[in-house]
This record gives C-alpha cells, structure tokens and sequence, in this order.
C-alpha cells in the first residue's frame, strides 16, 4: 500500500525544468473546437447511414401504463420499429450484474408498465429519417392509470429521515453552546431544485460488429461504468462492448451515468443490424436525467461579542426520488468550514416521486454555502464586525470536527488577498448608501471550500520512432482541460515540446481511469500519467544505456535526462526519435498507476477560496445586475493556468445563476418540472456577467498527490452565490433567503422597507 | 413535425389565395411556428412561405408615420433610421427582445402574432385551453408567476410576449391586411388581439387566410417617448412586465393576452393626476392571482419610472 | 423537395423533405456537424449560422426556406491548420470549455462585428447614438448564444481582440 511519503521524491512535474507545468498553454483539442471539427457522440460518422431514435416521455409523475397503441406510429413513414414495454427486447432486471467484476448493472429501458416519474422514457420509434421518426412518435397512444405522486417536498419535511447510514453529527453540545451564546443567529433558506442543462443534450450512437459485439458512442463522463452498464444490459461480456465518448458537450455531474438514449440505441442497432442514433430533446433533459435537489437549511450560529462561534449548527433537508438513494450533502462542508467548539451538522431525506436527484457541479457546496456563507454575513452584521474579519476570527488550526491536521489550508490568505485585490475596503457596512444611477450597488463576499479526492487510476504512455509520445487513458475531458493538462504532464516528463504529444482518451478499450467528476479529474487522471511517464523515463533509459548504438551506452540509467526530445547523459546525447528508430523500431508501450495513499485520511484535504462582488440593484424593479466579481484560490499546484483559470470562473458564474436566475419549481398537480426548455429555465446570459476574474495563489500540496496538485473543477462554484446574495443585502438591505433572488422576489423586500 | 406542403408564395395575392387549402398557414421568419410545430403543439398541413414577398420596406408617410412592410425583420426596423429618429422607443423594444439572431429572422407582421410562452400551453400533456379547446387551464391554479393580471378568464390567464407589439400599441399603429378575398384591411393594433374569454384558441381578430401586409405608425404624439422591461435576466428572456409610453399614451406588456393600452392612466394623465396616481388608477382594474401578484407594484414602478424617462427624453436628456 | 443551396462556398443540391430544418440538413445531409444542436428551439444558440451574411438560428428555419442562400457554418471559416481570426482568438482566450457552443459563439461573433460595424443598436446603445464597441455592447450582442460552462468573460476578451485585431 503507498504512503503520501512514496510522493515526497522528486518528479519532472515538480521539477518543472521544462517549464510547461503551470503555463497556460492553449486547449489541446482547441483547434477542433473551434472549427466544429470535433465529433460529438450523435455526430460520428457510423460505417454506414445511421437510423434515428426518438423516446417518448411518460406523461404522468407515478403509476402504470394500462394500454398502448403503436399502430399509427408503425404505420407512419420510413418506420422501422415502435418499442413499449409491450415489445421491446428482454433485458435483464435493473442492476443485475452478469460480470463478476463488473462497476455497473443493468439499465434496462422500457422494462415494464411501471411509470415511476414524469417524462421516464416510455415509448421510442426508430425511423429512416429524423423527421420521421418525430412525427411518429407524435402517434404514439399511450394510457394510463395514475396513482397518487407525491413531489410536495416542503409539505413532507415532517416525513423526511436519516440518509441511509447516516447519522447527525454533534461535536460538544449544541444546545448549550447556542443557548449560553451571547449573540445568535437562527435562520432558514431554501434552495430550489436545479437541472445541469450541458449544452450538449445526452446523446448515443450504437452499431454491432457482429452479434456479439457492440459499438457505441455517448457523452458520458465516466466511461468503465457506462461500458459496464451497458454490457449487462445488452448480455454481452464487458469487453465487447466498445464505449467511446471522445468529446463531451458539458457534464457537470449530469452526464456521471447513462440514459435511455444508450441502452435503447445499441438495442435498436441489434434488432435493426444498422447503425442506431438517439438523442434527447432538450425538453426530455430536463426530467429524464437527474438533477440537483431542492434544500431546506437552517442554520444556528452562536458567538461571543468578539466575533468568535461558540455553536454551529447546519441541517439540511433535501429530497430523492422514491427507489433512490442520493442525498445532496449540503451541511457536510460546514464540518470543517469554521472553528466552533459545539457543532452540529445533519441531513434529512424526504422520497418523492420526482425525477432522480444526483450530483450537480459541487453536489453539497454549491447549495449549502448559499446559506452558510449569508448566515456569516449576517452574524457579522449583528456583531458589528466586518465579514471579512468575523472568518479570520473563526479560522481552525485543525479540521474542527476530526482533529486532523490540513494538508493545506490557505483560506485566510485568499480572503486578504481577495479583499486588497477588490478594493474590499470601499464597503459601507450599512447597505443601500451607494448610488450609480438607476442602481443601488453593494458588495459581498463569501469563503469557498470543498474537498479534493484521489481514485485509483492508470495509464499507458508510448513512444514511437518518430519520437512521439502518446498518452492513453480512459478518461474524459468534459471542457475540464483533460487532454491539455495530461499532454503537459507528458511533454514535461518526457522532456518533448508539446506538439511531440498526442492524448487519447474517452475509450473503454484504454486503460482505466475514473473519469471526471467531483474535480478529482485532474489530480486522479495526471498522477497515474505522471507514474506511467515516470516508467517510460525507466524505460527508454534503460534501453539507452543498453543500446551499444547509442552514445548512452553503458552509462547509468538513473543519469540520464530528458529535453527538448533528446536523451543525454551529460555532454552524450541523441534525440528520442534515433534512439527509439534504432533501438526499438516497433516504439515502446509502459503503463501506470495511482492509487489513493493508505494514511491520507491523516490531513484534512480541501481546497479554499474567496469570493467579492459587486451587484448593481434597481430598487425600482427589483432587478440584479453583477457589475465585478473577483474570487482567489488555492487549490495546489496548477497545471494550467488557463484553463484552470477557466474552470474557476465558469463556477463562479454557476454561483451567480444559483443567486439569482436558476431553479425549476414542480407543479404539485401534475408531479413535473415547470421550466421544460432552456427560455423557461433561465441560465446566466453573456450580458449577465460583468468584469469577472479568478486567481490562483501559489500552493502545492504533498499530501495530495505526486504532483501536489487538486482540483478547481468545483471550487470557484462553492460560495459564489452567497457572495452575490451578500451585495444583494449591502447594495440594498434585502435579505432573500429562498433563492433565486428573483426580481419579484427583491421587489417584496423593498416594498416591505418602504423603498 | 406532422407531414406537410410547402410552397414559396410568388405574391401576396396568390398566397392569401393558395391560404385557402385546408389547415394552411403562413411562414416568414418561422422562429415561433416551427418552436410550436416541434412540439407538435401546431400541425399545419401546408405552409406558404411569404418571407421573401416584397413587403420588406420601411418609408416615411406623407403625415410624418412609417409605413413598415410584414416582411421587415425586426432587426431591420430597429435599426431603421428613420424608426430610430421618430420612433427610437420602437427601436428600443424591439431590441429588448429574444436574440440578435432571432431578430434576424423574425418579421414584423409574425412578431405581432406571436403565440404565448405559457408553461403550460407549451407542454402538451398538460391542460391548456388555448392548444387544446375544452381541456381547460393548467395555469390558472398552477405556477403561474408570468400569468396575465389583464383581461385574463378562467379559460386562460396567459400574456402575450411581444415586446415590439407593446411599443407599437402605446403608438397607435395600426396593421393593414389582404383579406382571403383579396380586399384591404387595417386594424388597429391595439383591436388586432382578441381578448382570451372562453374561446382562448381564437387569438387575433384576423380571418383564416388573411396576411399582414404592413404595420402604419402614424406620426409621434409630443412628449418624449422610453420602452422599459424587466425579466429574470439581463437579455434574451421574455419579460415579467414592460412599460411603453409615448407622449401621453402608455401601454403595457406581459400583463395581459395581448398588449395593454393603459386608457385608464391615460385618461387619470389628461385629467391632470401624477404618473404614480394615473397607473394606479389603471392598475385598481388588476386581477392577480396570487404568484402574480407582484405584477401589480412592479408595473406601477416601472410605470412611474419609464414615463420619467420619456418625460427626461422629451427634455433632451436622452435616455435614463 | 429538392433544393439548392451554396453551403462553405461551395455548390450543393439537396433532395430534402420538407419538414427539414437547416440545422438538421448541415447535420446530417452535408455532414456538417460543427452547427450543434443545444436545444432546437432558439433558447440557446449553439446552431448560429450565417444565411447570406446573416446570423440566424438554424434550428428554426427549414432548410427548404433558404433555397438559393449562401451559407456560412463554423467550417466555412477556418480550419484546424488555418484558423480565422475569431477562431484564434477564441483559442488563445480559452473563451470555451466543453466545445459545445462554440461553433454558434464563433460564427455569432463574427457575425456581430459586422451588424456593430452596419449600426445596428442594441439595448446599450444609447438613443440616437452609433454604437462603440463597449464591453457592454459585446455582451448585450452575444447574449443569444448561452455557454453553460460560462466562458462569458474570456469570450468577450477574445471577441474584443478579434474586433481590434490582435488575433
């Protein structure tokens, strides 16, 4: 079992001597990008012309389909076939697993009359052309017998219990600590449920190559998992089932499973022996995947005078769906947040018969420092202290909950920083005193946090005789930076500049890796490249020192380096393309592997930040504007500081549309989402964000990983919203505690204030 | 989509002529047919593409108005100089709404016809009066925060998204048409939508056939003219509520199925009452229902705060 | 229906059913799949197209309505070896993650800049004024194409080097 001491020794990424770590070279696959040459899954060309799948969504929240009648669709132009569960193929129960050592059961789709949430997938047409497999799956009939849904998550709160295995967590006695506490603080948010809405809606393409073997392109996140699922879906070994997902039109935790678009897809393709493409309507998104959970926290803060938490306490209640299991953790960073000597933090879960919960782009943070992160600016209110100052009182020299030294903590740091960078000291604590025109303007902050993670993963590097480093792994870039930080990684390891580096990944028949999700990508997918170019390293220096051909010969292979594409031991050197030519004209192949330190658990491992805005509010009309947004970071080492950059200011703008655009309300009547497209879910527009910016403090953390790196996938969406509610409540002293802060919202604040 | 026909129309005549084929309908930009066709929410049988007929001009009248062709995208009219010099509140709202490229595509006569954006009537397995006549209203006890708090019935209580439609309502423009018998019409906008009563499916007081062929405005009344909305966010979103006033006319959007010509304010304006008292008056005739309520301070703010800058416009300060 | 149209500059005749739309045609008849598809209905953006100069949703226009057009997709502007300079800029700004949106965000880019340079107000615009090509402005005119990623802030640094020429 490895150590985090096995990271303490010298490695090129933490060398550097390349330079190339760090540096914010362009997007690997940018060319591509840019050009729309890079094949999404509905896009690959397939070896011959595809059929196209439409599904059809239930039109009920729960109970069971009681007739069907396909005729017309059968009928209908072009065809090919019309599946319900009346006829669609057998497949195994859901979650049977044929493979021992398979990561995923059976997905079945269409697999009974049950209809257990609103839009499931319960009809699907495949026909010649797109059009006419629309306009047939308009035909579709389908009745039911509705039984009684229940969605109404705040009319069930009572109901709501324990998440499976979990309990509350109480550190001293909160009761007494709040009670005996000089100054207290005990509110209420709420938070509504939100979809990922990627811009890229899931999407499949499946082919067989012969009966046994299938082919199949999606927009999936997790690829060992999806050809896993799959394959005991389809009864086939694992292996024979091809997954690629090359390209990813956005993830965010959405695309962290698969969808009826995949399973339906690769049956189509094998009942038909033609090449099969489903995607999903934007409409369908929006209740046939899953999406973040709606929350209830109450927060309790109580302190001394001088600012400091005697007693904290965050619950959160939040809601899954009835055969599921997933709870939004929405108090679980307020664990090691601040310093408090009694503390209590718990979840509750309340079933309902809504679509699947699942994780959203910082599952936990995003949602719990909404409230959090406001309850400081509030305490800091009563106490008459600056919100900045109230956290740098509260800081812990340990994780406050477990004891456990951080493996890095620089909050304080980004907090200052943020605060000079901003020109923090402009603030007027008491809000609605600054006036530009029409608007009020006021400025907030709020700390960011959330953890960094390490999962097994490995890689394979080659080097060809043209000298040409290739990376394989299966892994996936969903805009995350994936194939540009893994060719950096491997340039600066083998010592090649980075247009001698190809990357291919998003295939299951590639070494495995997690794939992206809970920012772990990075520091997961780049440590198991950093082993497996490490071992290349060994390798070409093993052979040329070996190699009586080589001016390397004979010397020590621990002495020889690696630069700008030459191997050298001193003033003896070749390039890395005569070697590998000469020596091992067939090129050479090692892989690599990471694996999560035993003794990591000793450090408390997050990473931190801070976040300042400035809103505009008309106090007329209740409207919002983000005029500056600034948030500074520390998240390890960064490989690239472009798109690092990139990803931190991407989830900053995920925090100003959870303050103030984004939520999806559920009609009780009818157990469905209201906003059903993306002009009636509304999604933080260009015009929408003003001057924004990210910073990333220097920081390396060994505890982390080889590289020292973590990951800021997640971490500038953390706090960021409750940094705009906080300008919202300075520009204009309006507290809307159930978000969004929408303008009628606003408007009742300001009525009631004579505004 | 269903199935269906098309043709390019060669004119405007024969396509009010070729308009008389069962379950036709004419096509010019197509941005909110071919959204509802997708949907399957609309089915025409045959669609008659009258997007390219030569009806795209925009020229002063002889009284000092504009006469706007059908075809004129909104682009075009809100980047007219002459609409921009005489009319810039029409401009202005024009550009309040959708996107750069819907308004590419968008013309003005189909701008005016534009069906609601009413959650409900866009999902088909929910009840909706106006898609399906007799299945009743799922917005009225539903989640119905952007429903009408104007003219709505218990058959339907949505609004009508048009931006350009409310400015062109506080201008007292009017739409000429060419009548399935090939005669002339004009209507004045502020006639041309039919309140929703039990009959929601009936939207506008044009027959079946009859095609838009211009919007006249007639010249600006004095005073100054400003277009304000509000919406969840800061472009390419429908509106909670909006204000045009121009001079002394004031008209309302997203209030009502149609846009609401204030002639209540207006009056309470002439009888000498201030702005906050005159949409007041207006607003004592609001029917709210509850998530909406807010619609009724919203627009008596916005109200105040638009005919202060059409009253600063009109002073030569521009725009606030 | 069989029509013609000049997609890239380049000649093509296709025979299309009716109900086709232009997206759906570059798609999936000319296999040119940089226009994506985000949402079908003009909510989104990321299928902005040029159709004779002009940026338009493709998703809401069928194909058979622009018979005889000229138009210009994300291919028609660049390649991966010969980027156009709004490309390059995008690139070196990092003004995209996921990818998804960026051909729309491209061609409505360029587009733009020459609805800016022809007049066309805005809601910045101040009344009676052409425009100046404010950070304001860029982000009022790039409002129709979403990125949820939100690389909003790096695509308007890179539209803004575009504009002047730094790309």
């Amino acid at each position: 079992m490895s150590s985090v001491s096995d990271w303490e020794a010298p490695n090129p990424v933490k060398d550097n001597r390349g330079g190339l770590i760090g540096k914010g070279v362009d997007r690997y696959e940018g060319p591509l990008k840019v050009t729309g040459t890079a094949p999404y899954a509905y896009e690959v060309q397939p070896p011959s012309p595809p059929a196209y799948g439409v599904m059809v969504g239930a039109a009920i929240a729960r109970g069971r389909i009681t007739a069907v009648d396909i005729a017309a669709a059968e009928a209908s132009p072009g065809v090919l076939l019309a599946w319900t569960h009346m006829n669609a193929p057998a497949q195994p129960p859901r979650g049977t697993k044929g493979h021992p050592r398979s990561t995923q059961g059976s997905k079945p789709a269409l697999e009974s009359d049950r209809v257990a949430y609103f839009g499931q997938p319960v009809a699907f047409v495949v026909a010649d052309t797109l059009e006419n497999a629309v306009a047939a799956s308009h035909l579709i009939r389908l009745s039911y017998a509705a039984e009684g849904h229940d969605v109404a998550f705040h009319e069930r709160l009572d109901a709501a219990g324990q998440p499976p295995g979990e309990q509350d967590v109480e550190i001293g006695d909160f009761d007494a600590g709040f009670a005996a506490s000089e100054v207290r603080l005990d509110e209420t948010w709420t938070t509504p449920l939100q979809n990922h809405c990627q811009m890229e809606p899931c999407a499949s393409l499946a082919w067989w190559e012969g009966p046994d073997r299938c082919v199949a392109h999606t927009s999936v996140q997790m690829v060992k998992p999806a050809q896993h699922g799959l394959a005991e879906t389809l009864g086939i070994g694992r292996d024979d089932v091809h997954l690629l997902t090359r390209y990813i039109g956005g993830g965010f935790g959405g695309k962290g499973q698969t969808y009826d678009d995949l399973t339906l897809a690769a049956l189509a393709a094998r009942a038909l022996g033609r090449p099969v493409k489903v995607a999903f309507t934007r409409q369908q998104m929006m209740h046939g995947t899953i999406h973040r959970p709606a929350t209830v926290q109450r927060v309790r803060l109580g302190a001394g005078r001088d600012g400091r938490l005697n007693a904290m306490s965050m619950m959160t209640w939040t809601h899954c769906h009835r055969d599921g299991a997933f709870t939004e953790h929405a108090s679980n960073f307020a664990r090691s947040l601040y310093a408090a000597p009694n503390r209590l933090t718990g979840h509750r879960l309340v079933k309902l018969d809504l679509p699947h919960a699942g994780a959203m782009r910082a599952p936990g943070e995003a949602s719990g420092t909404l409230s959090l992160e406001c309850a400081m600016d509030e305490l800091a209110e009563q106490l008459g202290l600056d919100p900045v100052e109230l956290r740098i009182r509260n800081e812990p020299e340990v994780d406050p909950e477990n004891g456990r030294p951080f493996s890095q903590r620089q909050l304080v740091r980004c907090l200052r920083e943020g605060a000079q960078l901003f020109g923090w000291d402009r603030r007027l604590p008491t809000p609605g005193q600054v006036r530009d025109g029409r608007w009020l303007v006021g400025l907030g902050m709020a700390a960011a946090i959330r953890g960094n993670f390490l999962l097994p993963a490995k890689c394979s590097f080659s080097v060809d005789a043209d000298g040409v480093i290739t990376v394989r792994q299966g892994m996936t870039d969903i805009g995350t930076g994936t194939y540009t930080v893994l060719a950096q990684i491997a340039a600066e390891t083998l010592g090649v500049p980075l247009g001698q580096v190809k990357v291919e990944i998003g295939d299951s028949e590639l070494p495995p890796a997690p794939g992206s999700g809970g920012q772990f990508g990075a520091a997961t997918a780049g440590s198991a490249a950093l082993m497996a170019g490490m071992n290349l390293r060994r390798a070409i220096a093993d052979l040329a020192t070996g190699d009586p051909g080589s001016p390397l010969h004979a010397g020590d292979p621990g002495d020889v380096t690696f630069q700008d594409g030459v191997v050298a031991i001193e003033n003896r050197s070749e390039t890395l393309s005569d070697l590998i030519r000469r020596a091992a004209p067939e090129g050479l192949t090692v892989e690599g592997e990471i694996r999560p330190a035993q003794d990591a658990q000793k450090w408390s491992q997050q990473t931190y930040g801070a976040h300042y805005c400035e809103v505009g509010v008309d106090p007329v009309t209740g409207e919002v504007r983000v005029r500056r947004m600034l948030g500074v970071f520390a998240a390890g080492r960064i490989i690239n500081a472009k798109t690092a950059r990139s990803q931190l200011t991407g989830g900053m703008i995920w925090g100003v549309g959870s303050a103030l655009h984004e939520g999806n309300p559920v009609d009780p009547r009818y157990g469905s989402l209201v906003n059903q497209d993306l002009a009636q879910y509304v999604l933080p527009v260009q015009a929408d964000i003003g001057e924004l910016d990210a910073i990333m403090l220097d920081e390396v953390d060994d505890k982390a990983n080889p590289m020292g790196i973590k990951g800021v996938g997640e971490l500038g969406n953390s706090g960021a919203g409750a940094a705009v509610a906080n300008a919202v409540y300075n520009a204009c002293g309006v507290r809307v505690r159930d978000y969004p802060i929408t303008p009628d919202r606003l408007l009742a604040g300001l009525i009631a204030k004579g505004m | 989509m269903r199935p269906f026909t098309y043709e390019r129309a060669a004119s405007a005549a024969a396509a009010v002529e070729a308009a008389q084929a069962p379950g036709a309908r004419f096509i010019a930009g197509g941005t909110n047919l071919l959204d509802l066709m997708k949907l399957d929410i609309e089915a025409p049988a045959h669609l008659i593409d009258v997007g390219r007929l030569p009806m795209a001009g925009i020229e002063a009248t002889d009284e000092g108005g504009l006469r706007i062709g059908a075809m004129a995208t909104n682009t075009a009219v809100a980047s007219d100089p002459l609409v921009r010099a005489r009319f810039p509140m029409l401009s202005e709202a024009i550009v309040a709404g959708g996107s750069p490229q819907l308004r590419n595509k968008a013309r003005v006569g189909g701008n005016l016809l534009q069906r609601t954006r009413c959650a409900y009537f866009y999902d088909p397995t929910k009840p909706c009066n106006k898609r399906q006549p007799g299945s009743g209203c799922g917005a009225l006890e539903g989640l119905n925060r952007n429903a009408a708090i104007f003219g709505a019935s218990p058959s339907c209580v949505a609004t009508h998204p048009s931006d350009m439609a409310v400015a062109l309502t506080a201008l007292d423009a009017r739409v000429e048409t060419l009548t399935a018998g090939g005669g002339a019409r004009s209507i004045p906008v502020a006639d041309l939508h039919r309140a929703p009563g039990d009959t929601p499916h009936l939207e506008t007081a044009l027959d079946d056939g009859e095609l838009i062929t211009a919007v006249v405005v007639p010249p600006a009344p004095t005073g100054g003219q400003a277009y304000r909305k509000v919406r969840d966010r800061a472009s390419y979103a429908g509106g909670l509520a909006s204000v045009a006033v121009a001079g002394g006319r004031l008209a309302l959007g997203m209030v009502a199925l149609k846009p609401w010509r204030a002639t209540a304010a207006e009056a309470a304006l002439v009888d000498g009452a201030d702005p906050a008292e005159a949409i007041g008056r207006e607003l004592a005739g609001a029917s709210p229902l509850g998530r909406n309520d807010f619609k009724v301070p919203l627009v008596a703010r916005l109200a105040v705060a638009t005919m202060a800058e059409a009253r600063a416009a009109a002073n030569g300060g521009g725009q606030g | 229906m069989r029509i013609n149209i000049t997609a890239n500059g380049e000649a093509r005749s296709l025979d299309l059913d009716p109900r086709t739309t232009l997206l759906d045609a570059l798609r999936e008849h000319l296999k040119l799949t940089g226009s994506k598809k985000g949402c079908d209905h003009g909510q989104c953006g990321a299928c902005t197209v040029l159709a004779n100069g002009t940026r338009i949703n493709a998703c809401l226009s069928l194909a058979v309505m622009h018979d005889g057009d000229e138009v210009t997709t994300i291919e028609g502007l660049g390649s991966p070896e010969t980027l156009h300079p709004m490309q390059q800029a995008f690139l070196t700004h990092d003004a995209f993650q996921c990818g998804y949106c960026t051909p729309g965000q491209i061609c409505s880019a360029v587009a733009m800049l020459a609805e800016f340079e022809a007049g066309a107000p805005s809601p910045e615009t101040p009344r009676g004024a052409a425009p100046t090509l404010s950070d304001a402005e860029i982000r009022e005119r790039m409002s129709g194409n979403i990125c949820r990623c939100s690389a909003y802030p790096q695509i308007v640094a890179a539209i803004r080097d575009a504009a002047e020429g730094r790309a």
